[in-house]
């Protein structure tokens, strides 16, 4: 009883959430929703007894990726009313990806009922004897090693790439040296005068 | 489990059966009202403590008016606070400027849920218990930001963008020692790590994860947690010559206790967690007959009271970093010794426990 009530909790919090992302005039309210609605999810991952993916969502989606959104959102001016003025006429195009979603969603939940063989070989959450990070980690590094591997691959080119596009050396911008700081001695740094009194320097 | 059984046979007295959810249900809400009293308690002591090694070293007195020794000196400024009035700015996103105080001390305090203090002494014993404090100290960033955004204010709004880059920067290195830690123990659970630290000799302390090849991880754990609390020397949130006070200038009264709450909570999260991946948690320094009868509870105080003195005495004595300083011991410094240390640890873990 108290499981499915926190499901249906969750699961209203995160749609009301996602309609408010693109429903809100105030672009730092959207991100805001967009948080809760990854933490909604999160839960449900934890519902669903997949505890270390609905940790991983808050940990990369929550605690990394909306933090940057925020910064951009609330760093550029940019005026979402203007933006907005002509959505209206892409509103076919919109509702047409929305209806393939939702149609693709419906197959792949047929599944279950169309092919009742299908459900045997449904993927648990947690195996028996198993936790389920080790279960995820049997998996991702035996059978999936190589995809794994072309992932991180990917990641690593985005990284470089990001850095090459915002890398740019300006010339004279004075940069500490730390070693040269230290290295630095009295005698290089002072001079000893003998100044006569009356003459000046 | 006492407590469950105390709450049916209370029910069975009244002449209800209980089933056993809601007496679980019940004995946990108990549990949590207890710790969060308890926990407020200890930052009232921790921040007089604070207060008054940092005289110490400045070789004052500290408060010392307010009760026997200053004692009740946190009480008396909790309920200053308290009395004041809210004042909340006009320019201000009232709903975030009052959600922001709120968010972070919630997040300080849903922390404490995973931290064993004692064995089996812990509110959740989740599999994933260090992943799950990763995950909320990550998200304590978001208090800063939304009270930086929402007071309308160019000082808190620069505080805001200086703390999230700093403590986004300092969660990644937090994230490969956590790494470095639970390949060494094999467990994501925190109990189980303090456990993997435990032995049968007498020097139990030389099994200790600080006195093995995690060495250099619990000083990078130190150094960052200090820049993820934003406490002195990275206080560049707060640094008042530049910023007045940071991104909670517009505070005041109660939502400016919860901030302070909040920071204070955090520091002692991870002091404690500190102790529970490197100093063996509730486990006794030497397996020899007085130590061995000290409860658990007062040996993982002992070590979070030690850890908090360290993050004291840093405070009283180093002074501030710039903000190129601060980036540059991040992602130079620490990001890279760390990521090593994660491939040296999992190869020492592969060769020398599982050799093929």
């Amino acid at each position: 009883m108290l499981e499915a009530l926190a499901f249906y909790l969750f699961s209203a919090i995160l749609i009301a959430s996602a309609v408010m992302v693109i429903a809100s005039r105030n672009p730092v309210h959207s991100v805001l929703f967009l948080i809760l609605s990854f933490f909604n999810a999160a839960g449900l991952f934890v519902l669903l007894g997949a505890e270390f993916l609905g940790m991983i969502l808050v940990v990369v989606y929550v605690g990394a990726v909306a933090v940057l959104f925020l910064f951009v959102v609330m760093m550029l001016d940019v005026d979402f009313a203007e933006l907005k003025r002509g959505a209206l006429q892409y509103l076919p195009f919109g509702a047409l990806i929305g209806l393939v979603l939702v149609v693709e969603l419906i197959m792949a939940g047929s599944v279950w009922v169309l092919q009742p063989a299908a459900l045997a070989v449904k993927a648990h959450a947690t195996p028996a004897g198993l936790t389920n990070t080790e279960a995820l980690g049997r998996i991702l590094y035996t059978d999936y090693v190589y995809y794994f591997q072309i992932a991180g691959l990917v990641l690593l080119v985005a990284m470089i790439g990001a850095i090459v596009l915002t890398l740019r050396s300006r010339p004279g911008v004075r940069r500490q040296n730390i070693a040269v700081q230290n290295a630095r001695t009295a005698a290089m740094a002072v001079d000893m005068l003998d100044i006569k009194p009356g003459e000046g320097a | 489990m006492a407590l469950i059984h105390f709450w049916t046979w209370l029910f069975e007295k009244l002449g209800v059966t209980l089933p056993y959810g809601w007496a679980w249900f019940l004995s946990q809400a108990v549990f949590i009202v207890v710790l969060c009293l308890v926990l407020m308690l200890g930052v009232a002591v921790v921040i007089l403590a604070d207060r008054k090694i940092w005289a110490a070293v400045q070789m004052r007195r500290g408060p010392n008016v307010v009760g026997p020794f200053g004692l009740f000196q946190t009480l008396a400024d909790a309920l200053k606070f308290f009395f004041k009035e809210v004042v909340i700015p006009s320019g201000s996103n009232k709903v975030l400027f009052l959600l922001a105080p709120i968010v972070s001390v919630v997040l300080a305090f849903i922390a404490w849920a995973v931290m064993p203090f004692n064995a089996g002494w812990v509110i959740s014993d989740i599999n994933v218990g260090i992943l799950y404090l990763f995950a909320v100290s990550s998200l304590s960033v978001y208090g800063v930001i939304m009270a930086g955004w929402a007071s309308n204010s160019k000082y808190a709004f620069l505080s805001a963008l200086r703390g999230a880059a700093q403590m986004v920067s300092y969660e990644v290195s937090i994230g490969f020692v956590m790494i470095t830690v639970l390949l060494f123990a094999g467990s994501l659970n925190l109990s189980k790590i303090v456990e993997s630290q435990a032995t049968t000799g007498v020097l139990a302390f030389a099994h200790w994860n600080v006195f093995s090849l995690l060495f250099p991880m619990l000083i990078i754990f130190f150094v960052s947690s200090l820049a993820e609390t934003q406490r002195p020397p990275f206080d560049l949130l707060e640094a008042e010559s530049e910023l007045v006070a940071g991104f909670f200038v517009e505070y005041s009264s109660a939502p400016f206790l919860l901030f302070f709450l909040a920071e204070y909570m955090t520091v002692m999260l991870l002091c404690g967690l500190m102790s529970i991946l490197f100093l063996g948690g509730w486990l006794p320094p030497l397996n020899i007959m007085p130590f061995t009868l000290v409860p658990g509870i007062i040996w993982f105080l002992l070590k979070l009271a030690f850890l908090f003195f360290m993050m004291a005495m840093v405070k009283a004595i180093v002074p501030r970093y710039r903000y190129d300083q601060l980036m540059r011991l991040g992602w130079k410094v620490f990001l890279p010794t760390s990521l090593l240390w994660v491939v040296l640890t999992a190869a020492w873990v592969v060769v020398l426990r599982h050799p093929a």
